[in-house]
């Protein structure tokens, strides 16, 4: 077999150094009841090229389509082809945790690039080194938010990604925290005069999207203010990290923790994962910030170096009194979004937001002289959300024949809005494209 | 020829890309905008407009492929050479699984297109789940768990759920003093409370402490078997029915599994339910600390509590996620788990079949065994027992004058080795913890043996050498009190960069 | 390091040093020692009220965490606040400018448990073997 090198003679000479007739010897404290006496059920064992074969064959069994507007929290955006050269490098992608810093120095520099990286996209002091990915990262934000104030009472956005609300709840189930959802206004955004009625001593966060689960931008100045007023933290998650090229900052309207999904940066869709999460914050709240922290020292003759450090937080050292039961981070797409964010760059990413932004626009305006209806108004960054003139599942054949999947039917999350689509148009779609969505949407209206 | 295993090399050093950094550099083209350019401030609101990040890089393609190249030089991996490391089953990364995950059709598919344009998505979960159960034999498996410890959160809320359909939760969950760390902390953020089981004088679960802790109020004994020392409980079977007997659980940590494939399984020896390290027992990469994913594996039971959506197939042989789950967990994680890492382990199942995994197991008891036979006159062997995929030693005999564990383990990078596990688990005294794994030849397992045994020499006639290793690495020893003490957890644009003197 | 002889001493490693009904309290040179270089220390709010042998403050080295427990009971009136700039005064100085908390003394009685330093030095050599 190929993965082993312990031939079948290899196997006879080590037995025999051992002083041994069969591996079935090394097996004894295993008991006789439980020893499996027929081979599992398995697939029979493929060569390589039968390998190959097999995985097309599954491949075939999609059926890809050449235009899709889905977003909603996992966004398609241009991957430069040099990040997967360099990450399926083996010293990058069979590596072990950086736990020796002595021979890990490459992982090390590469994720304290990541966490400044992420500080200057969030405007934030400190962060740490990824977590699995944008949902449990909210998570912990929400548990790391309790933790500081010391308060039991947190408010969540109902336009908050639903998938991440719903990793929120399983987190926060058993930890004696009461959730409360505030509600939204017409233009999606968040209704400040509720939230304002829900606020009091007892508020430990409030928690906001921006851009939205619906594509607006929140109003984050107002709403710091008034959880600061209350002494209430303020956490932002944000999904689709490109906005920030263009976006200003939550770090500068005064959010306390800023956590969410960095795949829009350099990172494929891979039908959902593996994606990367991010969790950056005040530089005070260092101690109660969970996941792995790369820090950087000297060595032995003052040479500059990086290691893991304020482990103390972390599950191995704590245990059951630890910040998280958190072990790994998803290092490897860390790495891959520190490498698009060097290669984009300072100007590439402002204009490339601004790209998103453009064709948006481009979109909406073109989509207004149509019998169909932009709900939402107010600023938005890549997504919008559009009602044709009849239900999605009475003409979706029609887009999906032409090769077009148009967005998101939003009934499976919010049932009011069922009849409605969540439509993302990014860089990636030429003027040529767009206008072919356009053509649909007016040959169903 | 006899050469030594590791000799020094011109490696070059880099500094940080904000360093790098220079203006007017550009790392990627953009097409030109074929629209009109947009009102930022209409389309935005004038408050919300960003100027230029400060001090994000500016760097060419060519900077960036040096820069990272460079980084990568520095970093020891599975592709050079073996990691001895405990519990962590560092095995050969097959490429064929890279490839094969990075298939258009994979790689470029939305999590929320509609299932029937994606039925070879659907097929790889479900075909992935089925393999999983059977190795395990368990009854049914979710996917979504992203990593090990999620895997364990899962599994710990799984039993909660079912305690409490029951009739109520119980307060606290056994877990022996061997155990991983992510163990206890799981349980707590399910709302338990943990209660540590002290091993027996062989490190494993104590029989008659168990009897005496089991009580009603107890939900659930964490178990990893064989245990963090290699060692397959040999109590199992009671242990399993001191638990049920009083309405128990029994949650396994899959950790260990490689010991086992095709030789048993934990659904024959009283488990409930168990999460998998795919990036451990079914070769999926590391990638120098994710991403992982730890697929949970439940008895009947427990089906109806696994997360949410579950994979699952129609009469007419379409397959769809079914949501209509009323009593299960929720999620545990956006979308259905690392699809990529995923693939990538069906790829590893499906090139092994029965015959490859129970070889893969039964290499990485023999080898483990090898070195535990290289080795145990020179170290001390803690407990005597029937060691599996891995061996525990004990550095006690070296660690005198000062030598320190850790210093050993420092050692063993300038033979070119990485070091084992070092400290853990905490029931072994100056623990050093050794899974070889199947991928090692017997010269790579030659090679560790005569490392360490020179290493147990130099700690008894130079300890010095130990003391201030390593010495051909290239940084020295890292100073972690100061990083703890004064963290610096990112580069501001004020900081100074270090010299390029020659001197 | 010659143990103060006027402190008195717990089987926990935590020295208290007298004045009237206010009790200073911080680690022993062997603690310390055990402990390796002490990289945090997190200390109670003025204000804290503590039962005799719960758990006071937690001091942190790379690898670890242990816990302070407090030797006598009472209220935090004074917590040093130079251990969070400067956790390694706890490794240079334990008896002397790396005190950790002063307390109020709710229960003189607490006090018959600990030991004088002759005591704490017996009770140290036996540790160690």
């Amino acid at each position: 077999m190929r993965y082993i090198s312990t031939s079948p003679e290899d196997q006879t000479q080590i037995l025999k150094a051992l002083g041994l007739n069969s591996i079935d010897d090394l097996l004894r404290s295993i008991p006789e009841k439980i020893r499996l006496r027929v081979p599992l059920d398995l697939p029979k064992a493929l060569t390589e090229p039968e390998l190959l074969r097999q995985f097309i064959e599954f491949e075939n069994q999609n059926v890809l389509k050449e235009l899709c507007f889905l977003g909603a929290g996992v966004n398609q955006h241009f991957v430069p082809v040099v990040i997967d050269s360099l990450s399926s490098r083996g010293e990058f992608l069979t590596s072990y945790t950086p736990y020796q810093a002595e021979i890990s120095q490459g992982t090390l520099q590469a994720i304290f690039e990541f966490q400044t990286l992420i500080c200057q996209l969030t405007g934030m002091e400190i962060s740490n080194a990824s977590m699995y990915d944008g949902s449990s990262a909210l998570a912990e934000a929400v548990l790391m938010a309790a933790r500081i104030s010391r308060r039991n009472r947190l408010l969540i956005a109902q336009t908050i990604h639903p998938e991440y609300r719903s990793v929120v709840n399983t987190y926060t189930r058993h930890q004696e925290l009461i959730l409360e959802t505030i509600g939204c206004q017409q233009d999606s955004c968040i209704d400040q005069t509720k939230l304002e009625s829900l606020m009091g001593p007892d508020v430990g966060a409030v928690v906001v999207q921006s851009p939205n689960f619906l594509g607006n931008l929140e109003s984050l100045e107002s709403i710091s203010t008034l959880c600061h007023r209350y002494g209430a933290l303020l956490v932002v998650n944000i999904t689709e990290l490109l906005s920030l090229g263009i976006v200003r900052s939550p770090g500068e309207f005064g959010a306390d923790l800023v956590c969410g999904e960095a795949q829009s940066l350099g990172i494929p869709a891979c039908y959902g994962g593996p994606h990367v999460g991010f969790l950056a914050t005040r530089e005070s709240f260092v101690r109660n910030l969970p996941g792995r922290l790369v820090g950087q020292t000297v060595d032995s003759k003052g040479q500059r170096g990086f290691v893991l450090t304020l482990s103390t937080r972390e599950q191995h050292i704590r245990r059951e009194k630890a910040t998280s039961n958190i072990c790994t981070n998803q290092n490897l797409i860390a790495l891959m979004v520190a490498i698009y964010c060097s290669l984009i760059g300072q100007k590439g990413i402002r204009e490339l937001a601004i790209q998103n932004v453009a064709k948006t626009q481009y979109c909406l305006d073109a989509l207004k002289y149509l019998p169909c209806e932009i709900l939402f108004q107010g600023p938005r960054f890549n997504e919008f959300v559009l009602k044709l003139k009849y239900p999605f599942d009475e003409v979706a054949e029609t887009f999906y024949s032409a090769g077009v999947i148009p967005g998101l039917p939003l009934g499976q999350y919010y049932p009011h809005l069922k009849d409605a689509l969540l439509v993302s148009v990014t860089e990636t779609k030429t003027k040529k494209d767009i206008d072919r969505l356009v053509e649909l949407v007016a040959s169903v209206s | 020829m006899n050469q030594p295993r590791s000799s020094r090399h011109v490696n070059l050093n880099e500094s940080l890309i904000f360093e790098r950094s220079s203006p007017g550099r550009v790392g990627y083209d953009l097409p030109l905008l074929d629209v009109p350019k947009p009102n930022l401030s209409l389309a935005l609101g004038e408050n919300n407009i960003r100027d230029l990040i400060p001090n994000f890089p500016e760097l060419s393609e060519v900077d960036v492929v040096r820069h990272f190249t460079r980084l990568s030089t520095w970093n020891y991996n599975i592709d050079v050479g073996m990691y001895p490391l405990g519990s962590c089953t560092m095995k050969y990364n097959p490429r064929v699984n890279e490839r094969v995950a990075k298939l258009e059709g994979f790689s470029s598919t939305h999590p929320l297109t509609p299932v029937h344009l994606v039925q070879g998505n659907l097929l790889i979960l479900k075909l992935l789940m089925d393999c999983l159960a059977e190795i395990t034999g368990m009854d049914a498996v979710s996917l979504q768990p992203p990593a090990g410890a999620s895997g364990e959160l899962t599994g710990v809320l799984m039993i909660r759920a079912y305690l409490t359909k029951r009739g109520e939760p119980r307060k606290k969950v056994l877990i022996p003093d061997s155990a991983h760390g992510t163990n206890p902390a799981s349980a707590v953020i399910a709302g338990y409370a943990v209660e540590t089981l002290k091993s027996d004088k062989n490190g494993c679960i104590d029989l008659d402490n168990l009897k005496k802790a089991m009580g009603d109020d107890v939900a659930a004994l964490m178990l990893t078997n064989p245990n963090t020392l290699g060692i397959f409980e040999p109590n199992i079977l009671a242990i399993g029915e001191v638990v049920h007997d009083r309405g128990g659980l029994v949650y396994m940590d899959g950790a260990n599994l490689n010991a086992l494939m095709g030789i048993t399984r934990p659904g024959e020896f009283g488990v409930d339910v168990l999460h998998m390290n795919l990036h451990k027992t079914f070769s999926t990469p590391h990638g120098g600390g994710g991403p992982g994913a730890g697929p949970v594996g439940v008895k009947k039971i427990l089906e109806p509590y696994l997360p949410l959506p579950k994979v699952e197939q129609r009469e007419n042989g379409e397959y769809f996620f079914n949501y209509d789950c009323p009593h299960s967990i929720g999620k545990i994680k956006a979308f259905y788990g690392n699809f990529g890492t995923l693939v990538r382990a069906l790829a590893y199942i499906l090139a092994n079949g029965h015959n490859g995994l129970k070889n893969a197991s039964s290499v990485a008891i023999l080898n483990a065994n090898y070195i535990k036979e290289g080795l145990r006159d020179v170290y001390n062997l803690p407990y005597e027992g029937p060691v599996l995929h891995e061996v525990v030693f004990s550095g006690k005999k070296q660690t005198k004058n000062d030598v320190t564990v850790m210093n050993l383990a420092k050692r063993l990078m300038d033979y070119g080795f990485h070091p084992p596990t070092v400290a853990f688990p905490l029931v072994a005294q100056d623990a050093l913890m050794i899974e070889p794994t199947e991928s090692e030849s017997r010269e790579e397992l030659d090679l560790f043996i005569q490392a360490m045994r020179s290493i147990a020499l130099e700690a008894e006639n130079n300890p010095n050498l130990l003391k201030d290793a390593p010495h051909s690495t290239r940084v020295r020893r890292l100073d972690e009190v100061k990083a703890a003490r004064h963290p610096i957890l990112r580069w501001r644009a004020n900081d100074r960069k270090p010299s390029t003197d020659y001197s | 390091m010659k143990l103060p002889e006027h402190y008195r001493y717990s089987k926990e490693h935590e020295w208290v040093q007298l004045k009237g009904d206010i009790a200073t309290i911080g680690i022993t040179d062997y603690a310390q020692e055990q402990l390796g270089d002490v990289v945090f220390v997190e200390l109670p709010e003025v204000g804290h009220v503590f039962h005799v042998n719960k758990s006071l403050a937690t001091v942190e080295s790379v690898k670890a965490v242990s816990e302070v427990y407090a030797p006598v009971g009472g209220q935090v009136i004074e917590a040093n606040s130079s251990l969070s700039s400067s956790p390694e005064l706890v490794n240079n100085d334990p008896y002397g400018v790396a005190w950790f908390v002063r307390i109020k003394l709710s229960n003189i009685q607490d006090l018959d448990q600990l030991m004088s330093a002759n005591e704490y030095q017996s009770y140290v050599i036996e540790e160690s073997d």
